[in-house]
């Protein structure tokens, strides 16, 4: 039996732009056990709800994270409006929900061009970026800002989008959707994209279940759990059905992120099509009292907010459990039995946000 | 850019950034802004590099990672503090694991404000970097005194 040897994988990893370090004890090529250690990027940031006021503290929360900022922002503005029992306007609620979907193509045509290169395919991964630039382009027109907004406020919004400007949005949508198309292709039917993922990485239904696995490698296992579901915005009043796929390998979970982008801009013109007309921000007067739990569908999966207030302006507690704490279970248990040249890719497959999961 | 007589090779380190700025390095490397075209190629390894781009501040437990990696990096280099995080601290320097900016633990050459900074920035700065990689190539540079800071 060959020796068992440790490897170290990160923190500054090529493939990673984010620092995740992990100990791969290998026997010749084979993984036999991954020790993760976290902590490079922990900012301490949930302690900054009694330094910051609960109307500022929602650009805060949209740093947690600079790929799913907008959703950050809108779990925290939906807790603390559940406490002070607040009903914001249906077109803000409808925009909300335009912006976290554009926020999902964002994150996932990102994520697919990480993916590709960390397969090898260089020209996928700028194909990809460069029809992610045409997305930003739509943030930056419509929030003013590219990767973080701070357009979400407690209460509702503090842009509207104009109706004329969402019917061009449409017709940009329908230009990126045709871009997508071509690479989504690549995705799905390419050789050297299937050898490199087709079987790597499986986890089963029942071990993604007993692990806590969520988002999209849950999914991808054949369990069909979205968050979205629990209709909270405006998704109650949207058609869809969550994206789901049987074989739980590193191709399943690709394919399930190719799959959401169709549906995300489907959302968006359901979206757009059925916007109603309105103020998009009111009046707060209060504080918060008393607690919420905020479950919302992210990119990469469920994410919880606890919030609780006290009555006064600083919120007493703030707590997030982001969706790639979830799935480094799930990630360990992958990992094990895998080859050495795997690894990237099976880490990048549960799309691991290390700066959500640290703060 | 017309003293540019070699490729400058960069090493990207995300200190403790909320991946907002490494996003937006990224997509200078992509298709739309490509800093390639110049020979700018992004490099895991920071033996091979020149120019090292720090996003996100400093903290306790990344303190010693940069450390590393500047001192691996062969002279002449330049740093660039990419985003206000990676200058000062931002919103996070009141938390409680905050060291500080990046120049409290490396020299740092050019600042790029901004949250996040803007790809058209980040180039601007990077290319303000190589002209001080070339003033220290040729030993004329001299650090600028700043006036009012604190």
């Amino acid at each position: 039996m060959p020796k068992r040897t440790i490897i170290p994988f990160g923190p500054q990893h090529p493939v990673l732009p984010e620092p995740i370090h992990l100990d791969l004890a290998v026997r010749d090529e084979k993984v036999v056990e991954v020790i993760p250690s976290l902590g490079f990027v922990h900012r301490g940031l949930e302690l900054l709800v009694t330094r910051k006021d609960f109307m500022d503290m929602v650009l805060v929360a949209e740093r947690i994270c600079g790929i799913c900022s907008f959703i950050h922002g809108l779990g925290y503005c939906q807790g603390v409006e559940e406490i002070m029992n607040l009903q914001v306007s249906p077109r803000a609620k409808y925009l909300r929900a335009f912006w976290a979907e554009l926020s999902r193509v964002h994150s996932h045509i990102l994520w697919l061009g990480l993916a590709a290169d960390a397969f090898g395919f260089e020209s996928l991964f700028m194909h990809s970026w460069k029809i992610r630039e045409k997305i930003l382009d739509i943030f930056e027109e419509t929030t003013g800002g590219r990767v973080i907004f701070g357009v979400c406020k407690v209460g509702g919004l503090r842009k509207d989008i104009e109706n004329d400007v969402l019917e061009r949005i449409r017709k940009t949508m329908d230009e990126i959707e045709a871009d997508y198309r071509t690479i989504a292709k690549v995705f799905k039917e390419d050789y050297s994209v299937k050898h490199r993922n087709c079987g790597v990485g499986v986890l089963t239904a029942d071990e993604a279940y007993k692990l806590g696995a969520v988002g999209p490698t849950l999914r991808a296992s054949g369990i069909s759990q979205d968050m979205r579901k629990i209709g909270y915005g405006a998704y109650g009043d949207l058609n869809f059905e969550p994206v789901v796929e049987k074989d739980g390998d590193c191709y399943a979970r690709t394919m399930v992120r190719v799959r959401e982008v169709y549906q995300s801009f489907d959302l968006m013109r359901q979206c757009i099509d059925k916007m109603p007309e309105g103020p998009v921000d009111m009046k707060v007067t209060g504080f918060p009292k008393g607690e919420f739990f905020s479950r919302l569908e992210q990119p990469r999966g469920e994410v919880v907010y606890y919030i609780k207030g006290d009555g006064t302006k600083f919120i007493q507690r703030y707590r997030v459990r982001t969706p790639t704490f979830a799935n480094v279970p799930p990630l360990v248990k992958m990992l094990g039995g895998c080859d050495l040249a795997d690894v990237p890719v099976i880490v990048l497959t549960i799309d691991p946000c290390i700066s959500c999961t640290e703060r | 850019m017309s003293f540019l007589a070699k490729s400058p090779w960069i090493v990207h380190y995300d200190a403790s950034s909320c991946n907002g700025c490494d996003i937006e390095v990224l997509a200078c490397l992509t298709p739309m802004y490509d800093v390639e075209r110049f020979g700018i190629v992004n490099m895991g390894n920071p033996k091979h590099a020149d120019v090292f781009l720090v996003t996100g501040y400093i903290n306790t437990q990344n303190v010693d990672v940069v450390r590393n990696i500047y001192n691996q990096m062969p002279d002449p280099k330049v740093v660039v503090a990419i985003g206000i995080c990676a200058s000062t601290g931002n919103i996070f320097r009141e938390c409680y694991n905050t060291i500080g900016g990046v120049d409290k633990v490396i020299p740092v050459d050019v600042y790029v404000p901004g949250c996040a900074a803007r790809p058209e920035s980040i180039i601007d700065g990077v290319v303000k970097a190589l002209g001080i990689l070339e003033q220290k190539k040729n030993k004329t540079y001299k650090k600028p005194e700043i006036s009012g800071a604190s």
